[in-house]
């Protein structure tokens, strides 16, 4: 057990210093300069704008060698200060990202968590059901092979603007304050159903297929026709398929993390939705090197950590694992 | 698995809970909401930045007058009164009884701390100091600034340019704070009021007590949102919806659009909209042949600017003239007997002759003019990608050159790129439209595209071709100087004939002041019947007009 959490830890450490390297060269590998940037649509008395473009550049540190950037840039991981966004100055980064995370994580979370178990139980359904999976499995290729923001585009299109059932721009409508009311929470709601909607589809179309293929494995298998032969019951032999089937699921959600973090990037751009996915979008235009960074690194973290949760999930629903690798096999 | 939904119900609330604060819904009939103006999410209310939130100037911190484009005039603001007593001294009189929200009186102490903040400070407008010699107080209400250098047009645009700040608050910060700021709630004189800021939308509140109420009117809308812009889609969805009230963004094929559904816009038919900078080509005179002012003169008879009004615009922005000037502040100094002379018109076959005359011809036969020299031109010219509207247009530009014989592709690089590129000299052609927004004299255009200052590492101010004639530099700096208005004319038409001679930019078309607007919430807009204002959100802009919008609207229910 321990053994297979330090090895793992070791990886994850390994993957999390390449990738915060890597976030520290993207964005300066970028053409321009990001203050010239920031100062180009400045239109005012002459001299001006060198006058605040070299207060900028020394407040921003844009003059000392790449490799002094870089440890500062190692020391902001650690203390969580990663300096004040070009594009919003002089917001610090990392009240950007505390306030853009909590919609993700809202947006995030269940379309994550209720996608896989729906699309399992979905999958699973298709696999014992000829006819269901006659109809079903069209419709699961279809939303499976689907872009986040095409996907997107079609639901806020039919849902949004054909029926006009859900606003399709923002987290919440333009007259609304936040606060802890009702009509927020229900205004909130609305906004949060189209995006959700869109990344839930996508992703459930993908499990139910695993899962459908896994439960007709499954019941080919010998075991199931043993007990078959025994004279279990069909509800039996089912749910043994599903205990079964249900572990390369659990592994294929370690790999897909990444994949429908990445989705709601798109998911968020396509409605306006106020998350790290449009934040990201906005800084990389702007060329905020500072912003890019910190977002970076809070969705590397995240992915990280998901799979991270979903490695140890796994041991404990695997015995297998557990055992083989605390060497009690 | 119980355990785990009742965990995840907590986790949810908790999320929720530290989303909210303390809040309530403004009434609809009461807020106006407007897009079009911010870029990215409000983080700044810090006057003496470039990137305070959208409506920081004029709504909140204002200015001694107020600017009609439309008119040419100015009107008295926070100032009485203001004029030149003598050849460089400006004596400004302030309004009685003006105060800062949080209760100060608002005095000619205000005014003077403004100016010395920039002097004693690095801040983007203390080059006035350059030419201004002191900002003298000499009663409550009463200023006198003396002039080293009386920079009469760039004081014209001051005027309307600076808002004033609040000594008792601005003199208690230190001095390395003064840019980095974010003055959250920020006091100042204005009619509206911080009231919200979030990631996707700021929001005033009407300032109640505002002093402009009994001089001005009151504005009608007790909120304002302000929405950071979005994609072209979404914002046209809401404005169909009644969700936005006035758009201030660039949707092409809005003239279809208007056809459809009930949207305003300034003119009822073309161009639409009204005419907001000038959009130029460009040339690096640093590169051969740019650099031969025969060649420029060519290449702008080639173009053919209709083409770029109606297929890149659907004709909802207008031709330019040929000096680039527009708008009635600007006009005043236009001379027509020169433009007849000297401008130019879409002529393909005047093209022609005027290269092959210039010895741009094609010597070896491949389709394309060669420079006298013999070598091969290849021309690339440049916009930012996703900029649909400008590479429509640069593609036309390149068909027409093409036609003429001279091989100019059009090229997309990313914006960062073109920005890059755009400072560094490192294009051969370009559009830009930088420093050339409407404004009270032409001294702005000039000053900013055919800026003197090209010879530092990068190229700053406007002239990105560094185009290089000490002599018209000479003249734009005396233009600026000049208080005579005959000698203005004078110099003016000077400058209008050198242009249209060495062209070093062409001006094709007037990007407008791009405005929709709907009846479902607020009605009265402003428009070619009714110009009693301005509809426009963007930065610096509010006091052209839209504060005399926001008083005039009348709301639907």
């Amino acid at each position: 057990m321990g053994r297979y959490l330090s090895k793992k830890t070791l990886v994850y450490l390994v993957t999390f210093v390449i990738a915060v390297t890597i976030n520290f060269i993207i964005p300066r590998m970028m053409p321009g300069n990001p203050i010239q940037i920031l100062l180009s649509r400045f239109s005012g008395m002459e001299g001006g704008r060198e006058i605040i473009e070299r207060q900028l550049t020394l407040l921003f540190n844009l003059d000392d060698p790449l490799i002094v950037q870089y440890f500062n840039f190692w020391r902001s991981v650690f203390t969580g200060d990663f300096g004040i966004s070009i594009m919003q100055f002089p917001t610090p980064v990392m009240d950007i990202i505390k306030k853009a995370i909590v919609f993700d994580l809202i947006l995030l979370v269940p379309a994550i968590i209720l996608g896989w178990i729906v699309g399992n139980g979905l999958g699973a359904f298709s696999g014992v059901n000829k006819r269901a999976d006659n109809v079903m499995m069209p419709v699961f290729y279809f939303l499976t092979s689907s872009p986040y923001f095409w996907l997107a585009g079609v639901v806020a299109f039919f849902l949004g603007v054909i029926l006009d059932w859900f606003p399709i721009s923002g987290a919440y409508g333009v007259t609304m304050i936040p606060a802890f009311t009702w009509r927020f929470i229900l205004d909130y709601a609305k906004h949060w159903v189209l995006p959700f909607l869109s990344m839930f589809l996508v992703d459930i179309g993908g499990w139910a297929i695993g899962m459908r293929n896994m439960i007709i494995y499954e019941r080919s298998s010998n075991y199931s026709k043993y007990m078959e032969a025994l004279g279990a019951s069909d509800r039996i032999i089912r749910n043994y398929g599903f205990r079964n089937g249900v572990l390369p699921q659990v592994t294929g959600l370690a790999l897909k993390i990444a994949n429908i973090i990445g989705g709601a990037i798109a998911v968020e751009t396509v409605f306006n939705y106020p998350g790290l996915g449009r934040m990201m979008l906005n800084a990389v235009l702007n060329q905020d090197y500072f912003l890019l960074q910190g977002i970076f690194l809070a969705i590397v973290t995240m992915t990280l950590a998901a799979n991270f949760l979903v490695d140890i999930v796994y041991m404990f629903i695997d015995p297998r694992v557990r055992l083989s690798l605390s060497g009690e096999v | 698995m119980k355990g785990f939904s009742r965990l995840f119900l907590v986790f949810m609330l908790v999320l929720v809970f530290s989303l909210t604060s303390f809040g309530q819904e403004l009434d609809r009939s009461e807020t106006l909401v407007v897009t079009g103006a911010a870029w990215g999410p409000p983080s700044s209310w810090n006057i003496l930045i470039p990137n305070p939130a959208e409506g920081t100037t004029a709504l909140v911190y204002e200015t001694l007058f107020s600017f009609n484009p439309l008119k040419n005039e100015y009107r008295p603001w926070l100032a009485e009164t203001g004029e030149w007593v003598s050849d460089n001294e400006y004596v400004v009189k302030l309004r009685k009884g003006i105060k800062w929200t949080d209760g100060v009186d608002f005095t000619a102490e205000d005014l003077v701390f403004t100016y010395e903040l920039a002097k004693d400070n690095e801040l983007p407008y203390s080059p006035i100091w350059k030419w201004l010699r002191a900002a003298v107080a000499e009663d409550d209400y009463t200023v006198r600034f003396i002039f080293r250098e009386p920079h009469y047009a760039e004081w014209d645009r001051e005027l309307y340019q600076r808002y004033i700040i609040p000594k008792h608050i601005w003199s208690q910060i230190p001095a390395d704070e003064l840019i980095t700021r974010a003055n959250r709630n920020p006091v100042a004189t204005g009619p509206y009021l911080y009231h919200t800021a979030t990631q996707d939308r700021m929001i005033w509140v009407r300032n109640d007590n505002w002093w402009g109420n009994e001089v001005f009117g009151t504005p009608k809308p007790k909120y304002i949102v302000d929405l950071v812009n979005v994609s072209n889609n979404i914002t046209l969805g809401m404005l169909m919806k009644g969700e936005i009230d006035l758009s201030n963004n660039f949707i092409p094929g809005i003239e279809k659009v208007k056809q459809a559904v009930d949207l305003e816009t300034w003119f009822e038919d073309e161009p639409y909209m009204l005419s907001w900078n000038t959009a130029k080509v460009y040339m690096n005179t640093l590169r051969k042949p740019m650099d031969d002012p025969k060649f420029r003169r060519a290449l702008a008879f080639a173009v053919n600017q209709n083409n770029i009004v109606e297929r890149a615009y659907g004709g909802i922005v207008k031709p330019a003239n040929p000096t680039g000037l527009f708008g009635e502040g600007w006009l005043a100094y236009l001379d027509q007997d020169v433009v007849d002379e000297y401008g130019f018109f879409y002529d393909p076959e005047k093209a022609g002759a005027l290269l092959d005359q210039a010895g741009y011809v094609d010597v070896n036969g491949d389709g394309w003019r060669q420079q006298p020299n013999g070598d091969p031109i290849k021309l690339e010219i440049i916009v930012p990608s996703g900029w649909t509207d400008w590479m429509e247009a640069i593609r036309s530009i390149a068909i027409d050159a093409q036609a003429v014989g001279i091989n100019l592709v059009p090229a997309f690089p990313d914006a960062a790129l073109y920005d890059n590129n755009r400072f560094n000299r490192n294009f051969d052609m370009l559009i830009g439209n930088q420093q050339s927004t409407l404004s009270s004299s032409p001294f702005t255009y000039w000053n900013g595209v055919i800026n003197h200052d090209i010879h530092g590492s990068s190229v700053n101010n406007g002239n990105w071709g560094c185009y290089d004639n000490p002599e018209i530099f000479r003249w734009i700096a005396e233009f600026n100087i000049t208080k005579d208005e005959a000698e203005k004319m004078r110099i003016a038409s000077d400058i209008q004939k050198t242009l249209l001679i060495d062209m070093p930019v062409i001006p094709l078309w007037h990007n407008g002041l791009w405005a929709q607007y709907t009846n479902i919430n607020w009605t009265n807009w402003p428009s070619e019947n009714n110009p009693y204002g301005v509809p426009v959100t963007w930065r610096n802009a509010y006091q052209l007009g839209m504060i005399d919008v926001l008083i005039n609207l009348e709301p639907v229910n």
